[in-house]
């Protein structure tokens, strides 16, 4: 039942810095979180007037799916219920909620409230690039590489799923952490196998 | 049909305004009482509003390490373990914990810090409820808005599936504070009166708070049918990729979910005997939902929803709704949908307006959610 998988793209933004599959892309590191997102959105040369609506969370977990898939995903090789993803963080939507909360105090904001949960991350990632798939939001203390290769190996051992974004998303003011991984079950030039320890490693490499 | 890695229902609980076990809530239930009703309490809303909800739920007065959203977890796991034989300190059980905002009420009380950051991330609490029994493993936590419960049912079978634990505690609950009702509020979703799920002048929904339990097994001794002889037989889950706050228009999203659990259960269409609906009775939910049974085939199945009874109990609803459900196959009583009373012309469905005696082997369990999620799970004999 268990069959080969790998990581066929990574993407991590950590403090300032962008890696695209373990080479820094693109640098910014004096500006504040949302500095540094905005200047990332220009960098790429997005267009994707959804994105200004959304909370921090989403806007870097956007980001950082939009620059995994570039150039690396061939999305017409799927069904849009072959694609999903399995994502977690520790602080949940903490840096909504925030923002949130303080709008309650005069006039309760609905569009800030929309995103005081997690999974809108993966919401708005799906709306993106029209995955309808299974997905999963976990909580986590730290990002626990054994557990998302696990869930990950279910979904594609089983044929739930053909390709999986896995990964870390987290923001809470000042600190942002993304680091994503693009798995499918087709090699590519630049692949690594999927496991826990080699997801472990580019997670360390990209500092804490 | 049995195999090695069918997963039984062990025990279950829930901790609601009606009771604190479950044969407490569905002896309430069959008697048609709700537990929503018009609160007035200036520290949550301006205005009065209905909600489900707990006056003052203080099980362990004499212990504040506890926060309310943390008692009602030991709670409802203290309960569902007693008398199961299942081992909470055995490496072969794991807790799998399901909400929405756990502990964000603590921003309404206190003042934020690094120490409040902490206090209010969900593994803080996971972490609390594990050691208060005595896991040995680490708690897995689900945070997928209102399919969190059901997708923690789906976990919980696959990872006893894989064969990576033998038992799975799976509780779920949340708290309805000024947090969460005011943002409900703030979409103009709530309903002013009772909840009329699924009917043709429904409203809008209500907020309930509470807890559930179910313990999953894959040991044989659970096999034994007079005594137990329930499992969660399939599961799925899908994305509308539509809109982060409205349901698909179509509802074929939902409707892939639910096929792909029947086929995951090994059943068709035609074994279902009754839908617990997610029916959280707003206009768009409930359309985008009969549209999804029409697609799978299951508009003449009897369907309810217990929102009129409980509200929308968000990370506890799947959990609740499927303990009740559970209990509707041992009692062959499917339960009424409270505030049904015009059908929606549209989309006819078969909604259970009165209590319905039924011999039934399999349910169908649906939530969705905010973030386009949808769930599905097959549950039977």
């Amino acid at each position: 039942m268990s069959v080969e998988k790998y990581i066929t793209a990574g993407c991590i933004i950590t403090k300032g810095i962008i890696y695209k599959d373990g080479t820094s892309v693109f640098e910014n590191t004096h500006d504040n979180v949302e500095g540094v997102l905005a200047s990332i959105y220009q960098y790429f040369r997005f267009h994707y007037p959804k994105y200004y609506k959304m909370d921090n969370l989403c806007k870097l977990g956007w980001l950082a799916a939009e620059i995994l898939v570039k150039d690396s995903f061939q999305k017409e090789n799927y069904q849009p219920e072959e694609v999903g993803l399995v994502l977690a963080n520790a602080n949940s939507s903490l840096d909504d909620d925030l923002k949130y909360f303080e709008t309650t105090k005069e006039v309760s904001s609905p569009s800030l409230f929309v995103y005081t949960l997690p999974n809108i991350v993966i919401g708005e990632i799906c709306i993106r690039n029209n995955f309808k798939g299974e997905h999963a939001f976990f909580i986590q203390d730290t990002f626990d590489a054994g557990f998302i290769e696990k869930q990950v190996n279910y979904l594609l051992d089983n044929n739930i799923l053909q390709a999986c974004i896995c990964g870390w998303v987290d923001v809470v003011e000042q600190d942002y952490k993304a680091v994503l991984f693009l798995v499918e079950k087709k090699e590519s030039e630049k692949s690594v196998r999927f496991s826990a320890e080699n997801m472990e490693r580019c997670f360390k490499n990209a500092g804490s | 049909m049995n195999s090695d890695s069918d997963v039984y229902i062990v025990a279950d609980n829930i901790i609601s305004p009606l009771g604190s076990t479950t044969a407490e809530n569905f002896s309430k239930l069959k008697q048609n009482i709700s537990a929503v009703k018009e609160h007035d309490n200036p520290k949550i809303s301006s205005k009065p509003f209905y909600a489900s909800m707990f006056d003052g739920y203080e099980p362990f007065k004499k212990d504040n390490n506890y926060t309310t959203f943390e008692q009602l977890l030991i709670a409802s796991v203290s309960e569902a373990l007693q008398d199961s034989g299942i081992d909470a300190r055995d490496k072969k059980t794991v807790l799998i914990i399901s909400s929405t905002k756990g502990n964000i009420s603590l921003l309404e009380t206190e003042t934020y810090s690094t120490v409040l950051k902490k206090r209010i991330a969900l593994p803080t609490s996971a972490k609390l409820v594990a050691e208060y029994f005595g896991f040995s493993n680490p708690p897995v936590i689900i945070s997928n808005a209102c399919i969190s419960g059901v997708l923690a049912i789906i976990t919980g079978m696959r990872l006893l599936r894989t064969g990576q634990y033998e038992n799975a505690v799976i509780a779920g609950a949340d708290v309805i504070t000024k947090f969460i009702l005011s943002g409900f509020e703030s979409f103009q979703a709530l309903s002013p009166n009772i909840c009329k799920p699924f009917d043709r002048s429904r409203d809008g929904l209500n907020l309930g708070e509470g807890a559930a339990t179910i313990i999953l097994s894959t040991d044989k001794k659970y096999k034994e049918p007079r005594t137990y002889g329930i499992k969660v037989k399939g599961g799925s889950v899908s994305n509308d990729a539509n809109h982060i706050s409205g349901p698909s228009r179509t509802g074929k999203e939902l409707a892939y979910a639910v096929n792909k659990a029947m086929l995951d259960a090994d059943v068709s269409a035609s074994h279902i005997d009754f839908i617990s609906a997610h029916g959280t009775a707003t206009v768009y939910n409930d359309e985008m939902e009969a549209n999804a049974f029409h697609l799978a085939g299951l508009q003449a199945v009897p369907l309810n929803s217990l929102k009129g009874y409980y509200g929308h109990t968000l990370g506890a609803a799947g959990l609740i709704e499927s303990v009740i459900s559970v209990h509707s196959l041992k009692q062959d009583l499917v339960l009424p949908t409270i505030g049904f009373e015009e059908p929606d012309v549209t989309n006819p469905l078969n909604i259970c307006a009165t209590q319905l005696p039924l011999k039934a082997t399999n349910f169908l369990k649906t939530t969705s959610g905010f973030g386009g999620c949808n769930a599905a799970v097959v549950i039977g004999k």
